[in-house]
């Protein structure tokens, strides 16, 4: 097992703020929209300096919507900011027929998704929206697994022609990708190459799934790893050359199992590789208030439960 | 003016011939909606707005117009092909398969002229606000134009819109009501009543003006007086008075023929009372 080290953690939404400020500071068309969450989005520093592309939109996610589609119009590039419920569930439609259905290079950035939200509770933690926006043609939808690849994502999305989704979180998760990267749209990061199981993960559970690695390691499996950042347009071509290898698969992430990472893999692997998949995510259910941790822990999105699913999916190999 | 009212009524008893037989070939749409604002569609794309009929997305030094209410598309679709931003022809693919003339304007289909899709009702003002501000960003001192059904601002995005836009002056932008007193369920008074449009638009910082949407003289004035407002710091509201189905007697005033499509009786009835002036498509 390849070895993975932080020296610090910090939150995948800080690599946002300071991504969207070096975007624009390289691309004057570069716009950024917040309904009233300008310090949770980590803004501040692009608001600043550009003053004038700084748009305060106040409590009002649809008008912000459908205002940045109507901004790609003349030229401008806009990046939309406030959680992950506000950006998607609360908006669908606004986002279906102005951004989606109409192509309008529109970034839609949300933070706060998923369990790891916290106290807030279930009326902010979003765990639907990886399948309400991978369900719209054409949508590009990103999930980064930490803050430099989140930051790195955020420079990538900029200099991309199209509709995206990109996802991000709350809480402080340990650093462990490479601050120079280049982030690829649609290329899946090999982790960890191994032959007896592959572990798919997207977001705050790819450190995880590392972490899994290594206890599996130490039993003796050995588990390809590898990061689908991109969830849509998903890696194809990566995960049927590691299922050939291996013949199993876990795939892991902090969303709903229905409309997720993992069904895309599955839908993938039905039709083009049959293979055992162990699903870990949220099994349909609303989430709760709790401290990041305690809810990843009952909820069964932990590192045990990626180890325990390794070693039943192995089982099932014929 | 570059036309006379004569000239420009003459392009709207075509328009209006054109609604009616886009509806009647495939028996599906808007017409009551789309007749309505014949006057007002033809005065903007024919007298009021600078634009280009080579159609560029961007809209650069252009005046832009945004449909919010998608669903009369007919009138739309004939006026830009009147104005030669496709074949005329080509209205005859009105809501057919594999055609550019889609039910709900859609730039989907690269048809030219449109900017954005609209149908599920109530936002066109905020991607108008939109394409308004990116106006001010770019220096480009152009104007945006709207229009909105009355109906429609039942519908909870539009006051987002509507407070967001004087606060921020977004002063480059003319939004248009046609106030025609009916959806599909009824008139307006009974479905969900509006109440004063007029208050309602200047408690929040707009600068209204009144107006008659089917006499064209009055609509013409009335488009130059709204460009006159402009850069004043307020979005202008232009409450624009309408029958709904105008120009047809027996679709004249009801809710019953916003989307219902006329029989060949009623087809022929209705294109006697508009006489063909630039030619059928």
């Amino acid at each position: 097992m390849k070895k993975y080290t932080y020296t610090e953690k910090k939150d995948t939404r800080s690599g946002f703020g300071v991504g969207l400020h070096e975007a624009g500071q390289k691309n004057p068309n570069i716009i950024a929209l917040t309904a009233d969450l300008k310090g949770s989005m980590k803004m501040d520093a692009f608001a600043n300096e550009f003053p004038d592309r700084f748009v305060q939109i106040g409590i009002a996610e649809a008008n912000m919507i459908g205002i940045a589609a109507g901004m790609t119009i003349g030229g401008k590039i806009p990046f939309t900011g406030t959680f992950a419920n506000f950006s998607t569930g609360r908006v669908y439609d606004q986002i279906r027929q102005s951004v989606a259905y109409s192509y309008k290079n529109v970034k839609i950035c949300a933070s706060h998704a998923g369990l790891t939200l916290g106290e807030d509770g279930a009326t902010h933690q979003i765990l639907e929206d990886i399948g309400l926006m991978k369900m719209l043609p054409g949508m590009v939808v990103i999930n980064p697994c930490d803050y430099n690849q989140t930051k790195a994502a955020t420079l990538a999305i900029a200099e991309y022609e199209g509709p995206v989704y990109l996802r991000f979180g709350r809480p402080s998760i340990p650093v462990f990708t490479d601050p120079d990267q280049k982030f690829e749209i649609g290329k899946a990061w090999m982790v960890n190459e191994g032959t007896d199981v592959t572990i798919i993960a997207t977001g705050h559970m790819v450190w995880k799934a590392i972490e899994a690695g290594e206890q599996l390691a130490a039993l003796g499996i050995d588990a390809e790893i590898i990061n689908i950042h991109t969830i849509k347009p998903l890696d194809e071509e990566a995960i049927l050359k590691s299922l050939k290898k291996t013949g199993c698969v876990v795939t892991c992430e902090e969303h709903n199992k229905f409309g997720g990472l993992g069904e895309s893999v599955a839908r993938l692997l039905t039709t083009e590789l049959p293979s055992p998949q162990e699903f870990v995510a949220v099994n349909d259910s609303f989430g709760e208030s709790g401290t990041p941790d305690e809810l990843m822990t009952k909820y069964g999105l932990d590192t045990i439960n990626i180890v325990e699913a390794a070693q039943k999916v192995i089982k099932r190999k014929k | 003016m570059k036309h006379t009212i004569n000239e420009l009524e003459d392009i709207v008893s075509q328009v209006r011939r054109d609604i009616v037989r886009m509806v009647h070939g495939c028996q599906s749409g808007h017409p009551g909606g789309s007749l309505g604002c014949a006057e007002f569609m033809t005065a903007l794309y024919f007298e009021t707005m600078h634009h280009s009929t080579d159609f560029k997305m961007d809209g650069i030094g252009e005046d832009l117009f945004f449909l919010s209410n998608g669903h009369i598309s007919p009138v739309f679709y004939s006026v830009l092909a009147r104005s030669g931003y496709f074949e005329v022809s080509e209205l005859a693919t009105f809501r057919k398969l594999n055609s550019r003339v889609q039910g709900h304007p859609t730039t989907h289909e690269g048809l030219p002229g449109i900017r954005i899709a609209s149908g599920s009702l109530g936002q066109g003002m905020s991607v108008a606000i939109g394409a308004a501000l990116t106006k001010k960003l770019n220096k480009d001192h152009s104007l945006v134009f709207t229009l909105h059904g009355d109906g429609e601002l039942q519908e909870g995005q539009n006051w987002e819109a509507i407070m967001f836009a004087p606060f921020n002056k977004v002063d480059n932008l003319i939004s248009t009501i046609d106030y025609n007193g009916q959806q599909i369920d009824g008139p307006t008074e009974k479905v969900l009543s509006l109440e004063s449009l007029q208050a309602k638009f200047e408690a929040f910082g707009w600068h209204v003006i009144t107006s008659s949407g089917n006499d064209m003289g009055e609509i013409v004035k009335s488009l130059e007086y709204a460009k006159s407002l402009t850069g004043k710091g307020r979005p202008i509201l232009n409450l624009m008075s309408t029958q709904m189905g105008n120009g047809v007697d027996f679709m004249v005033g009801s809710h019953k023929w916003h989307g219902t499509a006329p029989n060949d009786e009623q087809l022929a009835s209705a294109l006697a009372q508009n006489k063909e002036t630039l030619g059928d498509y």
